[in-house]
């Protein structure tokens, strides 16, 4: 190899540069770059700071790093109203997922049908997921108005409740509670019906067929074939469902801050008001703080139930 | 076991051309009867009208004498095997199994011994435990047979069943259906594209083509006495041939023409100058590929000669064909049907 030609340096430079977008590997991180950027910059970031700051008694007037171990978390664990926001949070999770889950499964069924305005039914069901949360929600506040509510209104109209009364929804520990509930589950809804719908579309159209010829009813084709088959996707809708409730704040927020009383008071909005409006960061990041194993497990579980489930 | 019968049935989509255009057709009892028809011809979707999972446009669907029009699938007493098998994909095979007796209100503990019957009928009691998934495309076929048969039905519909199988498995699955029909004795109706199939399994055939019914008769009928251009090039492979000639086609096999010598004079022996473009090798058979100048020099004729006829046949040369006068059949030029024998005489060239 004594008289091997000179490479031609330039030349092959300049095709390596041309085919570089053809390797997936480059290609690949490129495109996943922005979206890691804003993970770690968004949620990475901000986690690692609250997990430190759980452990200082950092305050807005006093922003210097002054580690205390677990002070925070004995402080926070032994405020009663720490306690009771982590029960409504409980309460307020499971019964509005729970809400969710039961008619989700009706609505999908029913918009699986075909009929007249089909499209129209189905863009009306979407609706409450496109308009801002926190939009809905205040359209909601004025629905439950303690004196314009029109909800009252249609109560003593049709001889419910007496004339010119009112409900206070949002006044009454109960009924605070229960309206904070429906409007999450009125949220949550769309996202869980669609899901769940896009899993009966992909039921195939024999398998329903054979059911129904061998002389399965409609409950049997139901609760035999097309329950047990929607099964891994709605494991995957309730996923998404206790996870953004859990966490969410904005519909407490909106509509009652807590209250009365904090009746209504979750973890993430006792966080907030204690971090961010009360001033003390550490131990508005130790509540927040909470949630993390919560949470961490809840999605460890459902993932490995959506994992192990029969997909054919 | 029961008598189907479909009278006046038509199906339209709306805005299409009607996929089933005015059927009248009627198994007998315990028949196995095939229909047979290129994709789009609505031999499914006359299928689906018979299981009830469509409703026809016009006319009646009668099962055991009785209109079943607006009856649910699940009344009807049928059973119905699918193209996907449409086994239910989180149940296991005995599950699958029992599913149409528990459907049925069949007790609990009566199942087990109905479905040890099915499975070990089709051959597939060591299966039970496993899941659709696990099983290979042929035992998935054999789960589908299993569940339909399970609950006795009156008629047994079966869509394409062979299909996804690979050519080898097809051919002894084909040799288990019938056997398997033999035994049980229920009315089969069998839909498919395949006239190998339709031949090998049909007690009649049934040949649809643009929603009507072309013919109905046994395999031997169809194939030697089709009732028009549609079936007698439908049928056989390669086609019959067809060749325009004195105000009328005159069609005949491929295996019927062949040189002059093998065709006896006794048959009213037929005899044409054939001009011999391609021959093919295929083994058990020689299929040559050329034209009859005297008649009609653009038309393709065939000849397919079985493997001891020796006579050479060369490419490119002239060679003295002939087809037995009783084996030719003849069209009507519009429309293709059938028209009564008439004496066939060349013009022009002296027999």
């Amino acid at each position: 190899m004594t008289t091997a030609a000179p490479p031609a340096p330039t030349a092959t430079r300049e095709r390596h540069r041309r085919y570089l977008f053809d390797r997936e590997g480059i290609l690949g991180s490129l495109l996943l770059l922005p979206s890691v950027a804003y993970l770690l910059a968004l949620v990475g970031f901000p986690l690692v700071m609250a997990l430190i700051y759980a452990f200082t008694n950092i305050t807005t007037g006093n922003p210097v790093l002054h580690f205390v171990g677990l002070d925070t978390f004995r402080a926070a664990l032994s405020d009663p109203v720490t306690r009771t926001s982590l029960r409504n949070t409980v309460v307020f999770t499971l019964i509005s997922q729970a809400i969710v889950v039961v008619l989700s499964v009706v609505l999908a069924f029913a918009l699986r049908a075909n009929f007249r305005g089909k499209w129209i039914a189905r863009f009306l069901i979407l609706l409450p997921w496109t308009t801002p949360i926190a939009l809905g929600t205040i359209a909601w506040l004025w629905m439950l108005d303690s004196i314009f509510s029109p909800i009252d209104w249609v109560l003593s109209h049709v001889g419910i409740t007496s004339p010119n009364s009112h409900m206070f929804w949002l006044g009454r520990t109960h009924l605070a509670m229960g309206s904070v509930i429906a409007v999450q589950a009125w949220r949550m809804l769309p996202l869980a019906t669609v899901i769940l719908l896009a899993g009966l579309t992909s039921i195939p159209q024999d398998v329903r067929e054979a059911a129904e010829i061998d002389g399965a009813g409609f409950w049997r084709r139901m609760f035999g074939i097309d329950i047990p088959l929607l099964l891994p996707i709605s494991a995957v809708a309730l996923l998404f469902g206790l996870v953004f409730s859990f966490t969410d704040m904005t519909v407490v927020f909106v509509l009652t801050r807590g209250g009365p009383q904090n009746a209504t008071q979750v973890l993430a909005s006792w966080a907030f008001f204690k971090g961010i409006e009360g001033g003390s960061l550490g131990e508005g990041a130790a509540v927040a703080v909470f949630m993390f194993p919560v949470l961490a497990g809840l999605a460890a579980l459902i993932l490995r139930m959506v994992s192990r489930a029969e997909v054919s | 076991m029961a008598v189907v019968e479909t009278r006046g049935v038509r199906k339209v989509f709306v805005g299409q051309t009607p996929a089933i255009d005015g059927i009248d057709l009627a198994t007998k009892e315990g028949e196995y009867l095939v229909l047979l028809g290129p994709s789009g011809s609505g031999k499914t979707t006359l299928l689906r009208m018979i299981a009830g999972l469509e409703r026809p446009t016009e006319g009646d669907v009668l099962i055991g004498g009785r209109v079943v029009n607006d009856l649910p699938p699940r009344v009807r007493r049928i059973a119905m095997v699918f193209q996907s098998y449409a086994l239910y994909p989180h149940k296991t095979v005995a599950q699958n199994i029992s599913f149409p007796l528990a459907a049925g209100g069949m007790a609990k503990e009566k199942r087990p011994e109905r479905i040890k019957w099915a499975s070990s009928l089709l051959g597939i009691d060591h299966l039970l435990d496993r899941k659709p998934r696990q099983l290979s495309g042929g035992e998935r076929q054999r789960v589908a047979l299993a569940r339909a048969l399970v609950r006795e039905p009156q008629v047994f519909l079966l869509d394409e069943p062979l299909s996804n199988l690979d050519a080898k498995l097809r051919s002894s699955a084909r040799e288990d259906l019938k056997e398997f029909q033999r035994q049980v004795g229920i009315t089969t109706i069998y839909v498919t594209h395949d006239q190998v199939e339709a031949m090998g399994l049909g007690d009649r055939i049934a040949v649809l083509d643009k929603g009507r019914l072309q013919q109905l008769g046994t395999p031997h009928e169809i194939y030697h006495e089709p009732a028009n251009t549609f079936v007698a090039t439908f049928l056989g492979s390669p086609p019959m041939n067809l060749l325009e000639h004195d105000g009328a086609l005159v069609g005949f096999r491929p295996e019927h023409f062949l040189p002059e010598p093998l065709v006896s004079e006794r048959d009213g022996r037929v005899p044409f100058e054939y001009r011999v473009d391609r021959v093919e090798y295929l083994g058990s058979d020689r299929l040559v590929y050329g034209s009859i100048p005297a008649i009609s020099p653009g038309t393709r004729v065939i000849a397919r000669l079985p493997f001891t006829v020796t006579t050479p046949v060369n490419e490119g040369a002239d060679e003295r064909f002939a087809v037995a006068e009783s084996s030719l059949r003849f069209f009507g030029l519009d429309g293709g049907e059938r028209i009564p024998a008439q004496p066939f005489k060349l013009k022009g060239v002296s027999a």
